[in-house]
């Protein structure tokens, strides 16, 4: 059962309509102490579309990533302002259920983090957590789960192996499963594949085109190819302000601000 | 340091490989249309046999360009250069091509053919090269601005071919015996002709560049 994010009261009266947006983020700033991290991010983020955020080390695009499931919160020193919009929820609202929130807008880091326990247990230890214990339906999601991910075929026959005998590659789809698992409608992903051998990363690539159909992806990447490969549009961060965010053809081919075209020509420096 | 400072040496290399090439083809116009009014069959030939080192010079673009894109792995601006690069080169292939189907039509009249090559054709090559020119320049400094001064040009060599094949139809009804080296006339004011409109497509070339967008400069 799904469990809500907010009560009735804590929802926004904002009228719901048909809408492409998942995420609307509005004003939104990200500050560490005295530190401001994203400035003012204004712009929606489409359903069943891959969104890649990039720029350079510190420009504020995984810090904008972590609050869209609320990451930030386990740094003591970080505060956010503006509103980030999900479902007619201001998923920055300080009394949602975190919890449920991230269970709806899953995540996957750059380093694979499979738990240390079999290829199934790392999907099912997260459902028997959310309260589904029955054998045949936990089986149903693992199998589910992994075939998404594309490992199935690849690990059908061990499941009960330790999922640290697998290879990275392997590991980051299993991390993906874990996350799919939840049936999330979000799917941020931060530098998934950048640990990763050209192989992996292309099978990385390939499932990420094939989830769109069924999630929002938002994608941090420091990889300009794969950014312009797979995401539908692209935000373009620098020094905390969104410098530029439109459509990925335009970014890459041409975009309108000069700070774009010099980042991504890789004349920063 | 500029980063990739490399890259942009490469890119100046290509882009001097395109003004190179170009400087050629004017060279070949030039040559072509003085063998045709000086009957002169052998600087024909040579121009015939210099175009082999057009075609290499574009092959040499093309590969620079196509090598680049692989291991720079351009975007936008940069990309842009490249494909701009890739064109260009096709088009000065082209003009040498047309250059050299002026001298072979000086081959053809011979040295005897009796007739006067028309004003014009000089006339239109002498506009033909200016635009030559003004192109290069345009590449050069990526100058819109002379890049779509082109577009007035070719109109104007549009209308001189018209009157060179006007008064020549007029010619092969009074000197019918010769309209086997009228039609040479003929083609070579079409090949000038043509030449320019290679000039026009590297005008719109330029657009592209600066622009990122696709702009006809015959409309």
């Amino acid at each position: 059962m799904k469990t809500p994010i907010a009560t009735s009261e804590q929802k926004q009266s904002i009228p719901k309509k048909e809408t492409d947006t998942i995420l609307k983020v509005s004003n939104l700033s990200i500050f560490y102490g005295s530190n401001q991290a994203v400035k003012h991010a204004t712009f929606d983020i489409d359903k069943n579309k891959v969104t890649a955020l990039i720029g350079p080390s510190g420009c504020g695009k995984s810090t904008f990533l972590r609050s869209i499931n609320r990451m930030n919160d386990l740094i003591p020193i970080a505060r956010s302002e503006g509103e980030i919009m999900y479902e007619d929820v201001n998923i920055l609202n300080k009394n949602i259920n975190v919890v449920a929130l991230r269970k709806e807008i899953g995540m996957v880091f750059q380093k694979p983090n499979p738990f240390p326990k079999s290829i199934y247990n790392n999907i099912a230890h997260a459902l028997k957590f959310y309260g589904i214990q029955k054998k045949k339906v936990v089986d149903e999601i693992v199998e589910e789960s992994l075939k998404k991910s594309a490992l199935w075929d690849e690990v059908k026959d061990r499941l009960h192996e330790s999922a640290f005998s697998l290879s990275g590659g392997q590991q980051q789809r299993l991390c993906i499963a874990r996350t799919l698992a939840m049936k999330p409608n979000v799917l941020l992903l931060d530098e998934p594949s950048s640990a990763l051998d050209p192989i992996s990363n292309a099978k990385i690539e390939e499932l990420i085109l094939q989830l769109k159909d069924e999630f929002s992806i938002v994608i941090v990447t420091h990889n300009m190819q794969q950014a312009s490969r797979i995401s539908d549009k692209t935000a373009f961060f620098l020094n905390g302000d969104v410098v530029e965010y439109d459509r990925t053809e335009t970014i890459f081919t041409n975009p309108s601000q000069q700070k774009t075209e010099d980042y991504i020509s890789g004349r920063f420096g | 340091m500029v980063a990739r400072e490399q890259f942009h040496v490469e890119l100046k290399k290509v882009t001097g490989l395109i003004i190179e090439l170009a400087e050629e083809t004017e060279r070949a116009l030039q040559q072509a249309v003085h063998a045709l009014y000086a009957s002169d069959i052998e600087l024909a030939h040579k121009i015939i046999e210099d175009d082999v080192d057009v075609d290499r010079k574009e092959m040499e673009i093309n590969e620079e360009a196509i090598l680049l894109i692989a291991k720079q792995q351009p975007v936008a601006t940069d990309l842009r250069r490249l494909i701009v690069a890739l064109r260009i080169s096709s088009d000065l292939e082209r003009m040498g091509d047309n250059a050299k189907n002026i001298a072979k039509a000086t081959i053809h009249l011979g040295e005897d053919h009796g007739l006067t090559v028309h004003p014009v054709i000089e006339d239109m090559k002498e506009i033909a090269l200016k635009m030559s020119d003004v192109a290069k320049k345009a590449f050069e400094n990526e100058d819109i601005t002379m890049a779509k001064k082109l577009a007035e040009l070719d109109d104007k060599v549009d209308n001189m071919y018209g009157e060179v094949v006007r008064e020549m139809l007029e010619e092969t009804a009074t000197n019918p015996q010769k309209i086997q080296h009228i039609m040479q006339m003929a083609f070579s004011a079409r090949y000038i002709e043509r030449f320019a409109d290679h000039i026009t497509n590297i005008g719109e070339d330029i657009l592209y560049l600066v622009k990122g967008k696709s702009i006809d400069l015959n409309q």
